[in-house]
């Protein structure tokens, strides 16, 4: 049955509700999938991404736990080994800490450990990351701690439309995904429609989200939209930015942001967490060993700072913004630089 | 039973009314208590009301287990194990666990409790992979339901608790058996399984072996409460403590649990009161941290003297049925010795096969990284090994 053209009509939407459409699809379509967390039923969830899934799916299938991270991810984990596909959401960034050690101990590990006899095919959302004002514990950008461990894939969403298809993708995926919900694009908005949604994207594929011919800006999830406008600004400054949308971490897409750079010559990776053995780090090295004889300077970061969250009145000043951006492009080596007498 | 107090309920004039709206009295504890002294059949009347045929398939169990620590341990002195935690003196406990299960159940072992895998029918060499050091699970997990022997301190229990919620989910009548030292009762996952297991009425049942020690720790260190078992209790669960070296009782409290937990009753806390005769593992110097008194005390307290006393008084221990078992055992640990002297085979790709479904192009890049050093390795070993006469 084809949808009619009213059904199908795109309308803003909000990420939030993508990925509740993504969750109430996924539980429709696979009955192994058990969504699980605390406050995720009668409530739906503290960012109401769970909305209406109790009373639609019933309380097995949405299920409010008591309020112990690593209980839940570690009963999500016996549920797997059972033949389930849990989809477990973890209330903030620093409250999945609890659950680390099943993290990394167990969900992580036990499909090679068991040489393949026990997949984990789970999926851990985290709201993530800051710029909502929130007080302390609420705003980590914890990615390069799930980065660090091996037999997981690290996605994040950066648009509408890609919380719908990612969270389809990291839940039908059979390995564990920790799926990271950049909490300031919750109420984010775009023309989509829930009656058509878009593809469901392999996990692990990049996507340009702007093309342009002198550097390219490479960033995920919460910095996407910032990168955007910088790249909107630099034009002001006669810089045709490139931006790409890493959307996995891990698995990392090499090719797409080597193509890029290739192009470009010149790269800024931009994320909101430490810079400081921080993803770009890794994204830098790996350019720089693929890339080098096309770059026409080194790689350069704008991350947080190397300090605790900070309190909200101050984050402002740590998160990565449009002129902390620009100022990091105009460090790039231009050949301007040096006609103009600035370089050394 | 005790009759639950309810607070504001003091008749003193202009006291409070009531209780406050939100309290209402909840589960009795009383039931959940467990006895003040831990639970014993070997030398008791009840004994004597004990299925023979139970009787001796526990003994043949309980010999073989025993052969099975002393061949494990000797394997570690040739090399051939890597490290060996021990439960000689334990194996009461190993084995009632594994008789006490149905096929279709699962058992969540950790390091200590490849003789319950053992005991439950699985090859003792896939058992100790994980010790040899060729692969950390040597078996399928669901084909023989065995969760991998778990090393992190009482990680495994909410897995057990997952598992069974899911079984109850499907409408399977499957039961989870998870085992815990009594230094892991300290850990958070402990707690928060328990507490899952209680408030999900899972089909679960967590054996604690208080084997007396976390390595050095006695347990006067690691808890304040009047027992493990009665940890139990704050959960709304009941708690049952056993003499752990009297099999037929562990054997019977287990059953009890498990039947309890098929039909529905919820999950059920078991300390098993026994004693690690052996180090900690072979690795280990337990001089440094008890006297030989306790341990000969313990000694004369052995599961299979226990056993072999009561098979006696029931004229059951005959000069044939000892030497079968006798021989079983030794049966059983040539076979073990002799398959264990064999070099695994070893396959340096497998680092790459499992980590994911599928290899992601970096992995797929580290092998054949790997496979081009083991090539050139074998390259310029091959001329030495074709001087050799
Ligand atoms: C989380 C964790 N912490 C520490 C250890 C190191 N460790 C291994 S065994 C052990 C003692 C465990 O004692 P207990 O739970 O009583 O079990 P037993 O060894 O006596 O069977 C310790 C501390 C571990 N394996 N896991
Ligand atoms: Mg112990």
């Amino acid at each position: 049955m084809t949808p009619t053209a009213a059904a199908t009509a795109r309308k803003p939407a909000t990420m939030a509700q993508a990925l509740t459409r993504a969750l109430r699809d996924a539980l429709a379509e696979d009955p192994t999938v058990h969504v699980m967390g605390e406050d995720v039923g009668t409530l739906g969830g503290v960012f109401r991404v769970t909305d209406g899934l109790a009373a639609e799916f019933g309380d097995d299938r949405c299920m409010d736990t008591p309020l112990a991270e690593a209980g839940i991810l570690g009963t999500a984990v016996g549920m797997a080994m059972y033949g389930l596909r849990p989809v477990v959401e973890m209330q903030f960034d620093a409250f999945a800490y609890p659950a680390f050690e099943q993290l990394v101990s167990h969900v992580a590990k036990m499909r090679n450990r068991t040489r393949g006899a026990l997949p984990m095919p789970l999926t851990i959302r985290i709201p993530y990351g800051g710029g909502i004002g929130g007080v302390e514990h609420h705003s980590d950008a914890s990615e390069a701690y799930y980065l660090a461990t091996p037999g997981l894939q690290v996605v994040t969403p950066a648009t509408v439309e890609d919380a719908y298809g990612l969270l389809r993708a990291a839940i039908a995926s059979d390995d564990p995904v920790v799926f990271l919900e950049p909490k300031r694009l919750y109420w984010s908005k775009a023309d989509w429609s829930p009656e058509a949604p878009g593809e469901v994207p392999p996990l692990g594929r990049a996507a340009v989200r702007r093309r342009g011919a002198d550097a390219t800006l490479i960033t995920y999830g919460p910095s996407l939209p910032v990168c955007l406008e910088a790249a909107e600004a630099a034009r002001a400054e006669g810089w045709d930015l490139e931006v790409v949308d890493l959307r996995s971490l891990m698995p990392f897409d090499d090719e797409t942001v080597c193509a890029s750079v290739r192009r470009t010559g010149r790269a800024v990776v931009v994320h909101e967490s430490s810079g400081f053995a921080g993803p770009g780090g890794e994204i830098a090295a790996r350019i720089t060993e693929r890339c080098f004889h096309h770059l026409e300077a080194p790689v350069l970061r704008v991350a947080g700072f190397d300090i605790p969250y900070p309190p909200p009145m101050l984050e402002r000043h740590h998160l990565p913004g449009v002129d902390r951006i620009l100022d990091t492009v105009a460090r790039l080596q231009w050949e301007s630089d040096w006609t103009e007498g600035r370089g050394e | 039973m005790t009759v639950l107090e309810q607070p504001g309920s003091s008749r003193r004039k202009g006291g409070l009314p009531g209780p406050p709206p939100a309290w209402h009295p909840r589960v009795d504890p009383a039931p959940l208590l467990p006895d003040a002294e831990p639970h014993r059949v070997l030398g008791t009347d009840a004994a004597l009301q004990l299925d023979a045929a139970l009787l001796k398939r526990l003994y043949v169990q309980l010999v073989r287990g025993r052969r099975y620590n002393t061949q494990a341990t000797a394997l570690t002195r040739q090399g051939r194990l890597a490290v060996y935690p021990s439960s000689t003196g334990q194996e009461a406990c190993q084995v009632a666990a594994a008789l006490a299960l149905q096929e279709r159940d699962w058992l969540f072992p950790s390091y200590r409790d490849t003789l319950a895998a053992v005991a439950r029918g699985l090859d003792p060499v896939e058992a100790l992979t994980l010790l040899r050091g060729d692969w950390h699970t040597g078996y399928d997990p669901r084909a023989c339901r065995i969760a991998p022997l778990c090393t992190p301190l009482a990680t495994q229990l909410p897995h057990a608790v997952g598992l069974a919620h899911a079984a109850r989910l499907r409408g399977d009548d499957v039961v989870a058996l998870a085992l815990v030292g009594d230094g892991g009762t300290s850990e958070g996952d402990f707690h928060e399984a328990l507490n899952f297991a209680a408030v999900w009425q899972a089909p679960v049942v967590f054996l604690v072996q208080n084997n007396g020690f976390a390595i050095s720790v006695p347990l006067a260190k690691q808890t304040a409460a009047p027992s493990l078992a009665h940890k139990a209790v704050g959960y709304g669960m009941p708690g049952r403590l056993v003499d752990g070296n009297d099999a037929p009782a562990v054997h019977g409290v287990l059953t009890e649990a498990v039947r309890r937990a098929r039909e529905g009753g919820g999950p059920t806390l078991v300390e098993a009161v026994t004693y690690r005769v052996d180090a900690h593992t072979n690795a280990d110097d337990a001089t440094r941290y008890r006297t030989a008194d306790e341990v000969e005390a313990w000694r004369a307290h052995d599961p299979i003297a226990l056993m072999e006393r009561e098979l006696t008084a029931r004229g059951l221990l005959t000069d044939d049925f000892a030497a079968a078992t006798r021989d079983g055992a030794e049966e059983m640990a040539a076979d073990l010795r002799e398959r264990m002297h064999q070099d695994p085979a070893l396959d340096p790709d497998d680092l790459f096969t499992h980590v994911y479904a599928e290899r992601t192009t970096q992995l797929r890049q580290q092998s054949d990284q790997l496979r081009a050093e083991l090539a050139a390795e074998a390259a310029t070993d091959e001329p030495a090994q074709e001087a050799r006469p």
